[in-house]
């Protein structure tokens, strides 16, 4: 055919995907009245949930959790197979039996940010004052708020310090900020590809997207709930625009070159004749059939927030006086979205604060993704990290 | 090299398995078991793991990405980094001791590294090679090029090392800058340490490397 192929549409409905937003097949702690979420912009989120999965078990002293922080649009199924795409975890090269971070040795929590859309209270979620979805109307987040939830759920689970707290970009920033805000419940934190603060570039790539969202008519104001529709023409557009941020030129040109996709020429058309073109609007269409168009606004909106300095004075190092938590931080060559640079303003304030901090920079052509890929390097670092906390903290078996 | 016999640990909790360098072994027992210890330029972090074995909490900076990569797949905790350009970011008294081994004659501005050891750390230990030794006199003397040994193989134009001194040069930059030297030990060509009783220009012209302890001195 030659012609014009958009964006094809999800194969899964609106409906399965609400199910999904209000009534998890996850864990869910339920935060009533009595104990509302105060959130940065001054509002208090109350009726609120957390959904959540753990792996392993909790040992007597209580001494072996560990968080698991998700990306921008991961969940709480880290290492378990996804409830609505069928695909396996999307940290299963680290964590699961025989990896870094291993259920036998240790309790995994895993919980869907505030703002998500996988069975944490967010803009897709029913607002219970009024019977309809939140949209719009749900007050924006920000990285200390989804913290703040995390810490609610952990007081909940009657875990008092977190032996490690793991996270990759938006992931490594709730990270952080954990340690910053909580730095006696976190024993050992690991923090990958990530910053304390977003940078212009990454604001400049986040407003591409939401102005992209926000494009589509079908969005309707963030109000195609109400409409039973779903933006996600726009949504799409969002995420192959993000996905290339997610890449390098080196792996792009390695994985597709100019290679045509099934034909030999060229089609004279917008069709998508090459490779790269197909896999990006795979990767668009794929992603709206898991993810809510505006919980992808709120939860760009709350990297964009982020920076730790900020809310100390400026000074980066005062945000870990005195920490006593043990850091490893890890980097990637080619990783533009999150470079070194940054890694390195990090480890620069915890050593300005005589924090123990490890800092690895991963040589590799394969851009922010890759630690959410299988690079041996990278795994052999966690796992020696995170059993020499274990060897500190005097935990069987690691 | 039996390098235990003329180096017994005193204190150590346990004798450390495996085999080590006589200097990571002569330095290891100049820190006190407890203290906080930064070793600057710790490689592949042999010594920061012998110090382990010790009680001692040990942390390291290190320009090699591989060497980095290696110390942290050991557990240690080691950061990429350069003695020239990142020891500015640690504060005042950080560390009870600060260790710079076999690193000096490799940095752009000895004396500013020095006296950044001195600042972050109560105490600094620096151990170098002795350009002074007979054997490179002989090479420069009687071969007439630059000096290469079994533990300095680089050629003139791929060493790393681009601030060679003696330990004469060594002394005398200590005096120029006021840093008490507390102790201080050369080892000959087998790792042996040169007898305290022999004068200095023996020192100078017997040991194959140096490890000097480092205080701050008075009067600053």
């Amino acid at each position: 055919m030659v012609g014009v192929k958009s964006v094809p549409s999800p194969a899964i409905s609106a409906d399965e995907r609400s199910h999904e937003v209000d009534h998890p097949s996850s864990q869910v702690a339920h935060f009533g009245t009595e104990q509302p979420l105060r959130l940065d912009c001054g509002v208090d989120l109350t009726p609120f949930q957390i959904a959540y999965q753990t792996y392993g078990e909790l040992n007597a002293d209580r001494s072996n959790a560990v968080l698991i922080c998700h990306a921008l649009t991961g969940d709480q199924h880290v290492a378990n197979v996804h409830p609505v795409t069928g695909k396996p975890g999307w940290w299963e090269t680290l964590v699961g039996p025989g990896r870094p971070i291993d259920p036998k040795h240790y309790f995994i929590i895993c919980s869907n940010v505030i703002g998500g859309c996988m069975g944490s209270t967010g803009p897709a979620s029913i607002n219970s004052a009024t019977g309809k979805v939140w949209g719009l109307d749900f007050p924006v987040i920000t990285i200390p708020d989804m913290v703040r939830a995390q810490a609610m759920l952990i007081d909940r689970l009657g875990i008092d310090t977190l032996f490690a707290v793991v996270g990759g970009s938006m992931g490594g920033m709730q990270v952080l900020q954990w340690t910053s805000a909580y730095p006696a419940r976190v024993f050992s934190a690991l923090a990958i590809a990530c910053a304390t603060r977003h940078s212009a570039q990454n604001i400049a790539f986040h407003e591409l997207g939401r102005q992209a969202v926000m494009a589509d008519p079908d969005w309707h104001g963030g109000g195609y709930a109400d409409q039973g529709i779903h933006p996600h023409r726009g949504l799409a557009v969002a995420r192959m625009a993000a996905h290339i941020t997610y890449l390098s030129d080196a792996a792009l040109h390695r994985k597709f070159g100019r290679r045509m996709q099934d034909r030999e020429l060229p089609t004279f058309s917008f069709d998508a004749d090459f490779q790269v073109e197909s896999y990006l609007r795979y990767q668009g269409s794929s992603f709206v059939e898991r993810f809510d168009a505006n919980s992808y606004l709120y939860l760009t909106r709350a990297m964009d927030y982020f920076d730790i300095a900020a809310d100390h004075g400026g000074v980066l190092a005062k945000a870990f006086a005195g920490i006593q938590t043990r850091f490893c931080v890890v980097s990637f060559t080619s990783d533009w979205l999150f470079p070194t640079s940054e890694s390195r303003a990090l480890v620069h304030a915890l050593n300005a604060s005589s924090a123990r901090v490890s800092f690895a920079e991963i040589e590799t052509d394969r851009g922010h993704d890759a630690f959410l890929l299988d690079v041996p390097e990278f795994f052999d670092i966690s796992r020696a990290f995170l059993q020499s906390a274990g060897k500190a903290r005097g935990l069987k078996g690691s | 090299m039996p390098v235990q016999e003329v180096l017994p640990l005193d204190g150590a909790a346990t004798k450390p398995p495996g085999d080590y360098r006589a200097d990571h072994l002569l330095v290891a027992e100049m820190v006190k078991p407890g203290s906080k210890v930064l070793d600057v330029g710790c490689g592949e972090g042999d010594l920061l793991q012998l110090l382990e074995t010790r009680g001692i909490d040990g942390r390291g900076i290190e320009l090699s990405r591989e060497g980095v990569n290696r110390c942290v797949a050991k557990g240690l905790a080691v950061v990429q980094g350069d003695a020239d350009t990142d020891l500015v970011n640690y504060p005042d008294d950080a560390f009870d001791y600060v260790i710079l081994s076999q690193t000096l004659q490799a940095t752009r501005q000895p004396r500013v590294v020095l006296e950044n050891l001195l600042r972050i750390g109560r105490r600094a230990i620096v151990s170098f090679p002795n350009f002074g030794f007979w054997k490179m006199r002989l090479q420069l003397l009687i071969g007439g090029h630059m000096p290469r040994t079994e533990n300095l193989p680089a050629t003139w134009y791929d060493t790393a090392n681009i601030h060679f001194c003696t330990i004469k040069d060594f002394v005398e930059l200590c005096d120029e800058i006021n840093v008490k030297m507390e102790r201080s030990v050369a080892l000959d060509l087998y790792g042996r340490p040169v007898p305290l009783n022999l004068p200095w220009w023996v020192w100078n012209m017997f040991g194959e490397q140096a490890v000097f302890l480092l205080s701050r001195g008075g009067g600053r």
